[in-house]
């Protein structure tokens, strides 16, 4: 038996990276600054070294003609690895993204192929404001042609962007800043995990919560503070890919709950969680005993100052506020639970 | 190089199929917005002749006269304009989304300059891969309106990338001309600047203008260091549609007919003339590439129409 590994989320990324560059020449990584001497907060760590700047380099600043460029390369058999340092920079690119990436395979007849894989960093806290703080899934999502990536977890961190580079279309692999953290069990060698397959990231058999990217922890949290003091056990379900969305594993575990929160990272507004909610009273209607309760960000843009931060962001309180209200459960008093214990941890500046 | 005769016939070619567009549009069977060619034809031919038959390019909205000169052929692109399951994309494409990419023609767009960045990373490929093939995009001026035009020749001269830019110059973004759209003196001189060879040319003599793309494709080639090509043109027809315009008053039809006196097609045949090719020999001519334009119209729209479900395919690889 192989000695269980448990490495950060930040280099099961490197890891991935550094696997898929050895098995396939024609993958190369570049962006905004990746050749700095942070290596896109590390992930890039040792690419530049064995791989060189020709497989690895910093370019101009110009978000739309590199997605572009990427797109002309892939189509020409290159696997190109586009990187933003925050994901709210795709937007200068929404036009080459939508009009070109998604449109190249449908618009040729299916003669062309784009095996393209753009990273973006989901940013949060420590100030980072309403410019270096979206998500963006919803979006993304909304668009055919496109698919959409959140690993949660290091292990799939590593099988989810390897999985990317292979895969031979256009695929989006957004990566949360804080999840970079986290540490997991990751097999040393090389491994994909399917595309469009959801986890279940904690069984349970009294409420299903669906979750992404980040508020998979913030669900976790609830899932412990629900069991400890009602001994409700929740079922938490981690789409992983967002498009395409693994519907069916959602399905099964409402139809054996009854009950659905969806805890999105986007924006509530026409987001994942209304297209999950519509999805599930589309096919489990029958099954459902409560209203689905949808927890994400709400109305209004992300603050800079902290107190305003934490009221922005929706965490495990909210996830065990919405539970109680469709259990009809009596609320608990959180009064001695420390829900910021993150935003204490990262010190920023980035 | 291609003989008198052979330009001349890529020539006619275009310009015949889209006389067959004309002819049959009003019948209301192609129901793709049409962005006519007619009047680049020299310019079209003149670069992609010049190109290597295994050499890429990309192209825009207005772009028959790219596919025709690079393909050649006629089935497939009216089977398309008829959204036909025999079309090159069975009919997702239509006339603004033309390609082929078995013959190297990786694309156009429906938005403006949008192609241009994808030929640059067609052409980075290519470089990586040393497989010795040129790229050539072509653009109308008015994607130099565009920030990506400005970031894809900045990426292209950065990287020494084995691309020619084709920027076809017809004055106008829609019915808006250049002096009322650029803020820099002339098009040359500010994309001088960059690290690009220059050529410009406003002839529309198809020889002429192959002379110069030859220069340009191989002075790239040599010097590793992208080229850019202004060639002016004078759009025959409306924006989009296959009707003349001059009564709409944004410009004077005494412009057509200067250009229409060294017209791409007219300046080809009175060259044979002068080379003492018989009228009757290159009228016979005529009539066979006449004939295989209406056999393909008529292939076209007898086609079936693709299934439904083919809707919903091509999507994702």
């Amino acid at each position: 038996m192989t000695k269980k590994r448990y490495i950060t989320y930040e280099e099961a990324l490197n890891e991935a990276l550094l696997g898929e560059m050895r098995r396939n020449p024609g993958v190369f990584v570049y962006g905004i600054d990746v050749a700095d001497h942070k290596r896109t907060f590390g992930t890039g760590k040792g690419l530049l070294e064995e791989f060189g700047p020709e497989r690895y380099f910093s370019t101009p600043l110009s978000e739309d003609a590199l997605t572009g460029f990427g797109l002309g390369a892939a189509v020409n058999g290159l696997h190109p690895i586009l990187v933003h340092i925050r994901v709210d920079f795709m937007l200068l690119a929404m036009n080459q993204l939508i009009n070109m990436v998604a449109t190249e395979r449908y618009g040729s007849g299916g003669k062309t192929k784009a095996p393209f894989t753009i990273r973006a960093i989901i940013g949060r806290g420590w100030g980072q404001g309403f410019q270096h703080s979206k998500s963006l899934q919803s979006f993304f999502a909304h668009v055919p042609g496109l698919k959409v990536v959140m690993p949660t977890t290091p292990y799939d961190a590593k099988g989810l962007l390897a999985a990317a580079i292979r895969d031979e279309n256009p695929t989006i692999v957004l990566e949360h800043r804080w999840l970079y953290f986290q540490k997991g069990e990751v097999p040393e060698e090389p491994y994909v995990l399917p595309i469009g397959v959801a986890n279940v990231l904690r069984k349970g058999s009294d409420a299903t919560v669906v979750a992404t990217s980040w508020m998979n922890v913030e669900a976790s949290h609830a899932a412990d503070i629900l069991e400890k003091e009602r001994g409700v056990r929740i079922e938490i379900i981690d789409p992983r890919t967002i498009s395409p969305l693994d519907d069916e594993a959602i399905f099964r575990s409402v139809r054996k709950t009854g009950h659905c929160v969806v805890a999105d990272y986007d924006w509530r507004n026409c987001g994942l969680s209304a297209e999950i909610a519509a999805r599930v009273s589309e096919t489990c209607y029958g099954s459902l005993r409560s209203p689905i309760q949808r927890v994400a960000f709400p109305d209004t843009h992300c603050p800079t100052t902290r107190p305003l931060e934490n009221v922005f962001y929706p965490n495990a309180k909210d996830i065990v506020r919405a539970v109680e209200k469709a259990l009809k459960l009596k609320p608990i008093n959180l009064k001695k639970e420390n829900f910021y214990s993150h935003e204490h941890k990262f010190t920023g500046p980035f | 190089m291609p003989t008198s005769l052979e330009f001349y016939k890529k020539l006619y070619l275009i310009r015949a199929v889209e006389e067959g567009i004309r002819k049959y549009y009003s019948e209301n069977e192609m129901k793709t917005p049409m962005h006519m060619s007619m009047g680049s034809e020299a310019l079209v031919v003149g670069v992609v002749s010049a190109l290597k038959k295994s050499d890429q390019v990309f192209g825009t909205y207005r772009s028959h006269a790219l596919y025709l000169a690079k393909t050649g052929e006629t089935n497939a692109f009216f089977a398309e304009m008829y959204g036909k399951r025999t079309g090159g994309a069975k009919g997702k494409a239509g006339s603004m989304h033309l390609s082929a990419p078995e013959e190297g023609f990786l694309g156009t767009s429906a938005v403006v300059g949008t192609t241009i960045p994808v030929a640059v990373g067609a052409a980075f490929a290519n470089k990586k891969k040393k497989n010795g093939k040129m790229v050539a995009v072509f653009f109308g001026e008015g994607a130099m309106d565009e920030g990506v035009f400005w970031e894809s020749i900045n990426l292209a001269s950065l990287w020494n990338l084995p691309i020619v830019f084709i920027c076809e110059d017809n004055n106008l973004a829609i019915h808006t001309p250049v002096l009322k759209r650029q803020g820099y003196a002339s098009i040359e001189a500010i994309v001088s600047r960059f690290n690009m060879n220059v050529i410009q040319s406003e002839s529309t003599d198809v020889e002429r203008v192959f002379a110069l793309a030859r220069k340009a494709r191989l002075t790239t080639e040599q010097t590793q260091r992208p080229s850019f090509m202004r060639l002016a043109y004078y759009r025959y027809l409306e924006h989009v549609g296959v009707n003349e315009d001059f009564e709409a008053g944004y410009r004077a039809k005494s412009e057509f007919d200067a250009w229409y006196k060294k017209d791409p097609v007219r300046v080809q045949k009175k060259r044979l003339l002068k080379k003492g090719v018989r009228a009757s020999a290159i009228g016979q001519i005529e009539k066979r590439l006449d004939a295989k334009i209406e056999e393909s119209i008529a292939h076209a729209k007898q086609a079936p129409f693709a299934e439904e479900g083919e809707a919903y395919t091509d999507v994702f690889a």
